[in-house]
């Protein structure tokens, strides 16, 4: 692991997330090995790898939906793999998450998707539901489309309504779950500036998991790179593009051929055409 | 919130059809009055031989129905059929002197018990008894009975 | 010879297992049934897609099972000249057999599928994860409510399918064969027992209701999270409530009727 410690991973204090040794197996698939994460108050940290490399993942460790096979998850002091279901649910509470589908409940209507937390974990007023609703949603650009059914909105739309439902309780943290993929440009513009804005004026902490080097460099503090389940380089969106790492290189880059090869691994090519002949 | 309110109303009037369903099943199609014979009284009757005769078989006098058969159980020490019934509460006159018999509605309808009015100033109680009994006519025995009284003429 | 035995081998370990999370499925399931009482409009909702949209199915098959009942059983009982006794004869089936069976299977079909196309499809879409992640259990929010209102409404739906059954073997009877309406109505009436006939059949329709929904359910809670997963969840459901309600209808009609 080359350390190019930026000053972006270093936060005001003690980090808020803070994995060890984490260590994850799909049946017999290890997909992620001895990981170390701290995650700085405050900040938006990006966790970028190539798909598949358990990213993802790595989110719902975080959330406490999978339970690793080794290592400590400690969010806010709390160690999550090793919490009561009550507390878990106490800790999510504080934790707001947007899915990549938006997971938006399609029975309800924008309004009351955002009010769904509200309901379910606070006794307010109807009256004072219908305000915090609209603020979020006003924090978001949709207070317009408060009435409409998750069926009748673009994939961004989703995407801002799945946010604003996200940060309906005021969160401590909220994690994006690969927030870009498939939108178009100014989509992608106004979640980027979401992120960003959102972090800086409500004081959240940011977890943004990503491919999209171009996007997350531009908004992010810190940045993870993982590769085949280990931690590969860590830094600063500027100090990581000069890291020493081949792999870091190719990946930021967006080269096709270096360390990840073009080729998936087969028999000379030329032996494999002659093959068929013997 | 109309909505809701429709939706409210549609599970009403479908929870209340489906309990008119059941209270029709209950009311019209099944024999609810037989719930209903709980308030009357018990009788029994040993026969020697009580045929084809069932638990819930109908009990009645002159034709009417006045009651049910509610238990069969066999008396080892006597080696009788002991048949208990359940009269109807408004049918509490019925002399001490009663006698019963086992007989069966058509040649292959279903057995029942028959109470024939005796002369006696008494009434039959509540744990009563019947004394005088006749038994089930069996088919067989009387084709029997017959073949053998036809055989001893010969 | 040994791949045969290994794929049954296979086989029945894979049943064992799905019974088995099955099973600690429906005890959490069970565990969220009581919060229900503090959130009835959950069970409202669903009693309207579960219930009231399948009433029209049932009413019709129902009226449409005593009318061919009634049209065949009085054929038979022609040549017997027993045909008073066609109001006993369809009441006892429709009641004891066909009224909570065809139900159950019908129900399979029409509430059934839906239920597990639509958890499975909130799964697949990360519904389900997400209200986990907003700390609220999608067991308790999502599934108890559907459980509790299939089997709150199956029994009903076999009381409607049986009533209207009797209706439409009455018509037919009366209406276009003939028979007498007072031996139909009497004869059913000395025949039919509150206890041992109606009792029965409707404890048969609550077994029903329990297996078929938790099937249902089940099957849409542990579907794999893609399109092609749920519509095998959903083909799935249909098959295992047919065989599981055929199994069990005859296990408890051994239990009730079988030994006089």
């Amino acid at each position: 692991m080359s350390d190019f410690d930026g000053n972006g991973c270093v936060g005001n204090g003690d980090a808020l997330v803070r994995i060890r040794d984490l260590r994850f197996c799909h049946g017999p698939r290890v997909i992620l090995d001895g990981v170390d994460i701290d995650i700085p108050r405050g900040k938006v940290t990006t966790i970028m790898g190539p798909s598949g490399t358990g990213k993802t993942t790595l989110l719902r460790l975080i959330g406490g939906q999978l339970k690793p096979e080794a290592g400590s998850i400690v969010v806010d002091g709390k160690n999550v793999p090793t919490l009561s279901r009550k507390e878990l649910y106490r800790l999510r509470r504080r934790m707001g998450m947007m899915f990549q589908s938006g997971a938006l409940f399609t029975d309800l209507s924008v309004f009351d998707n955002v009010a769904f937390p509200l309901r379910e974990h606070t006794e307010l007023p109807e009256e004072i539901i219908r305000d915090l609703v609209l603020m979020k949603l006003h924090a978001v650009g949709l207070r317009g489309a408060r009435d409409l059914m998750p069926a009748e909105l673009s994939g961004g739309m989703a995407r801002r309504v799945a946010l604003a439902r996200a940060i309906a309780l005021d969160p401590m943290m909220v994690m994006y779950d690969e927030p870009f993929t498939g939108q178009d440009p100014i989509t992608v513009g106004v979640i980027m500036q979401l992120i960003r804005r959102l972090n800086d004026n409500l004081g959240l902490t940011s977890v943004v998991v990503s491919h999209d080097v171009k996007e997350v460099s531009a908004i992010s503090d810190c940045i993870y790179l993982i590769s085949n389940g280990e931690v590969v380089a860590k830094g600063g969106p500027d100090k990581l593009k000069s890291s020493g790492s081949a792999w870091a290189y190719q990946f930021l880059n967006a080269q096709p051929d270096g360390p990840v090869p073009f080729h998936y691994p087969a028999v000379g090519y030329k032996e494999d055409l002659m093959a068929d002949e013997s | 919130m109309a909505n809701q309110r429709l939706t409210e109303i549609a599970v009403g009037v479908f929870i209340a059809i489906g309990l008119a369903a059941l209270v029709m099943l209950a009311m019209k199609v099944s024999n609810i009055s037989a719930l209903t014979e709980r308030d009357g009284y018990e009788i029994t009757a040993k026969f020697e031989n009580i045929g084809g005769l069932k638990v819930r078989a109908p009990v009645s006098m002159a034709g009417v129905h006045i009651g049910r058969v509610i238990g069969v159980t066999f008396e080892q020490e006597t080696f009788t059929a002991v048949v208990k019934m359940r009269i109807r509460a408004e049918y509490d006159k019925l002399p001490l002197d009663t006698s019963a018999g086992i007989y069966t509605s058509g040649v292959l309808g279903e057995s029942y018990v028959g109470l024939e009015a005796g002369a006696e100033e008494e009434n039959l109680i509540d744990g009563g008894e019947i004394t005088l009994t006749q038994s089930a006519m069996i088919l067989e025995q009387l084709v029997g009975q017959f073949l053998l009284d036809k055989a001893a003429d010969e | 010879m040994l791949n045969w035995l290994q794929f049954l081998g296979r086989g029945g370990l894979d049943f064992f297992e799905r019974l088995g999370r099955g099973h600690m499925f429906i005890v959490r399931v069970s565990a969220g049934l009581p919060g229900l009482f503090l959130q009835p409009r959950l069970v409202i909702q669903q009693l309207f897609s579960v219930g009231v949209l399948s009433l029209q199915i049932i009413a019709i098959s129902g009226l449409t099972v005593g009318m061919v009942l009634g049209l065949q059983m009085y054929n038979t009982l022609v040549d017997f000249g027993a045909e008073d006794s066609l109001g006993p004869v369809v009441a006892l089936s429709l009641v004891r057999e066909l009224g909570p069976v065809l139900a159950a299977l019908l129900f399979a079909g029409r509430a059934g599928s839906a239920l597990t196309a639509e958890i499975g499809l909130m799964k697949a879409t990360e519904q389900l994860s997400g209200m986990e992640m907003m700390a609220v259990d999608p067991i308790k929010r999502v599934v108890a409510p559907r459980f509790l209102a299939g089997a709150i409404s199956l029994p009903l739906l076999a009381a409607i399918f049986s009533a209207i059954g009797i209706l439409g073997s009455y018509f037919v009877g009366i209406g276009l064969l003939g028979v007498d309406s007072g031996a139909f109505w009497s004869q059913m009436q000395a025949k039919v027992d509150v206890q041992e006939d109606i009792l029965n059949g409707v404890l048969k329709s609550i077994a029903f209701g329990v297996v078929a929904t938790w099937i249902a359910v089940f099957e849409g809670y542990d579907a794999v999270p893609t399109t092609e997963g749920v519509s095998r969840a959903t083909t799935r459901t249909v098959v295992h409530t047919a065989f599981a309600v055929l199994g069990l209808d005859f296990v408890l009609t051994a239990l009730m009727f079988g030994g006089e």
